[in-house]
């Protein structure tokens, strides 16, 4: 879901309707905006050709060896600057899975997404619950997405910030108050009421401030990573394995058609706000250079690039919002965590729009970044290479859940668990390098997931058995 | 087992490794995505025909032949780390005491191995020695195959690493290396004839 999110953010601008995923709260929880941020298209914002086509300037006309040298050398950079942040979010997931038994416990307990138990008496039983889980888990999906339209396009543009609010206030508050509770207990570390109070205090207010207004750029970032992972460990817990897997699986497919298909509550979310002239609401993004947006609120240059938009190759010519990802739909508030907004809350926005007057064309200067290949930065008046790329929370939030998932179900191999984290990465790559030959909105979660997926049941079942004897003779191949 | 275990164990597997990673990879990221998805290879390939390649192709040998080093050796060596961390006796029913040093040994010796033979068979590859693809397919059957000596640690691990220690001269040489570059850089002088590698 979250990757609808990315998508939707990205798609907002993009032709190809994010998938809703992104929208629609996860029925864990909030986890839905975060995906929402990475959902589906390539993040890095690669806008929809239709936005390519409002703006005149959008694609890079250099040379065409020069073309495709820069889009290397700059997706390359891109690349990388998506390959760390990722890899710290499955490093935290990974580590609090192995460490901390609780979110491994199962505590018998289920989201109300998931209501059909797995521990059945039969196989087939157990299949056909999880198969209805999933179900069911994707039908909220796409119910809230189609809310989240619904607001939109009835213009209740402040039960949306307000669900992000909630949504972001429910992760910061009460879902890190009881990871560090779980930690505490594992490592038996003794502490008093006021200093947890304090501690929690003063984590949730800066998260909600770094978020939702302005913040460092690296406190920002690291409390986008910091939520994702909160929500992947949720979603580990709460999810059965089956279900987990299948969820997985149905969410990139669903990723693949919400982006690609012309149909779908994203795009009409999109098209609404590309009528109206108005950014969308920034959903879930981690950006890696937000900080730009300090200083366009700062400056209030009108002519500052979107973050969407990126792009030397098209000149900002009016003010966008930053990152104004698709309003990010939390589903049932308390249920789902407020990550989707991957720092851009519609104070965020509200902030941005105050002082820089109505932002404009969120959807289309988010197609024009995600016009360009790799991720798009931000568009900087003076530096073309420091842009930076964007990929939604979403995205993080599966990412994680994968590998998250695969260090705690494969029989405590790390092997799986490296292969896993590898398979993401080949496919951020693979998502990337295709943004950048197609140069249009591309889901992000189908080539990762699928991989992850093929390779954590093939590690799992056909080469740590296999390496398991290798490590016992110790023979080396 | 304990900590030092532990952490003398990945050292010695892998820091090397990791050193060659941060001092020469990690810089350009074109390299570290090669390192994780080799497949890049083929459209860098292309590339590197054009004048001003971004990565040649001697560059793209050794990370791609480091990146299979490092995950051989992790996927090697991973399980047995974490098992170092655990409880338990090393050689209780008669196994060999030496049982975590030298898989560190070995995966350290394997993962630089990998690295040289990729930039060996990269070269063969260009210049269209076959024998070479060949010796080096031969030589990495040779080194698994010593391997099945274990636990007669003394037949493995010192072929090995005489093994070793002949691919990085062979490697260096492939690459471009010559003695006298070699004592350009003893004397610290520079040359107007620098070869890249």
């Amino acid at each position: 879901m979250a990757n609808t999110v990315e998508d939707i953010e990205n798609n907002m601008a993009t032709e190809a309707p994010v998938p809703s995923q992104n929208q629609h709260s996860e029925p864990g929880g909030t986890g839905v905006r975060s995906r929402g941020g990475g959902g589906g298209t390539a993040q890095n914002g690669q806008p929809p050709s239709t936005a390519s086509q409002q703006r005149p300037a959008q694609v890079v006309e250099g040379d065409e060896d020069e073309d495709e040298e820069l889009t290397l050398k700059y997706g390359a950079k891109h690349v990388i600057m998506l390959f760390v942040p990722v890899t710290l979010c499955m490093v935290v997931v990974v580590a609090t899975i192995k460490s901390v038994s609780f979110y491994t416990q199962n505590d018998g307990q289920r989201l109300i997404y998931t209501p059909f138990p797995e521990d059945t008496d039969t196989l087939g039983e157990r299949a056909l619950n999880s198969v209805l889980n999933a179900t069911i888990m994707i039908s909220v999906i796409i119910v809230m997405t189609m809310v989240l339209v619904l607001l939109y396009k009835y213009r209740c543009y402040r039960v949306i910030l307000g669900w992000l609010f909630l949504s972001s206030l429910l992760l910061l508050f009460f879902f890190s108050f009881i990871y560090l509770k779980e930690v505490f207990k594992t490592y038996n570390v003794a502490m008093d009421w006021i200093t947890l109070a304090v501690i929690i205090w003063n984590f949730g207010v800066v998260g909600m401030v770094c978020i939702h207004w302005k913040g460092p750029l690296r406190l920002q970032q690291a409390y986008l990573i910091m939520i994702s992972a909160l929500m992947a460990l949720v979603f580990i817990k709460y999810l059965p394995e089956w279900t987990a897997w299948l969820i997985l699986a149905v969410i990139s497919v669903y990723d693949l058609l919400a982006v690609l298909c012309p149909k779908g509550p994203l795009r009409i979310l999109v098209e609404t706000a590309q009528e109206r002239n108005e950014p969308i609401f920034p959903a879930l993004i981690y950006s890696s250079t937000m900080v730009w947006l300090v200083n366009m609120a700062d400056t209030g240059l009108g002519h500052r690039p979107h973050t969407r938009k990126n792009s030397a190759e098209t000149p900002v010519t009016e003010p966008e919002s930053p990152a104004a990802p698709p309003p990010v739909v939390l589903g049932p508030a308390p249920l789902s965590p407020p990550e989707d907004d991957g720092g851009f809350t519609t104070n965020w926005v509200g902030q941005q729009e105050h002082q820089l007057g109505p932002l404009q064309s969120t959807e289309e200067s988010r197609r024009e970044i995600q016009q360009l290949p790799s991720a798009r930065p931000p568009v900087m008046d003076d530096d073309d290479e420091e842009r930076g790329v964007k990929l939604g929370l979403g995205d993080f939030i599966f990412y994680s859940m994968l590998v998250g998932k695969a260090s705690a179900a494969a029989s405590g191999d790390w092997n799986t668990t490296l292969a896993c984290f590898v398979a993401i990465l080949i496919g951020l790559c693979l998502t990337l390098l295709l943004l950048a030959i197609f140069k249009k909105a591309l889901p992000a979660l189908p080539i990762s997931i699928f991989f992850g997926l093929v390779f954590y049941f093939a590690t799992d079942n056909l080469v740590r058995p296999f390496m398991d004897q290798l490590a016992l003779h110790q023979f080396y191949i | 087992m304990t900590a030092a275990v532990f952490f003398g164990c990945a050292f010695i597997a892998f820091g090397p490794a990791f050193s060659l990673f941060i001092f020469t990879i990690a810089k350009d990221p074109l390299r570290v995505i090669i390192l994780i998805a080799g497949k890049a290879n083929e459209g860098l390939a292309a590339i590197s025909e054009e004048e001003s390649s971004p990565i040649s192709v001697r560059e793209m040998a050794y990370v791609a032949g480091l990146g299979f080093g490092i995950m051989s050796g992790a996927f090697s060596m991973i399980n047995t780390l974490s098992d170092s961390l655990g409880p338990g006796t090393v050689g209780m029913f008669g196994d060999s005491q030496y049982y975590f040093i030298t898989s560190a040994l070995m995966t350290l010796a394997l993962t630089l191995l990998h690295t040289f033979w990729g930039v060996v068979f990269f070269d063969g590859c260009e210049r269209k020695r076959w024998w070479v693809i060949v010796a080096v397919l031969c030589l990495h059957l040779v080194v698994s195959g010593l391997s099945l000596l274990n636990p007669l640690y003394v037949g493995s691990v010192p072929p090995v690493y005489v093994i070793m220690l002949l691919m990085a001269v062979w490697a260096f040489f492939s690459s471009g290396g010559s003695l006298h570059n070699l004592s350009l850089l003893w004397t610290c002088r520079k040359s107007n004839a620098e070869t890249s590698s």
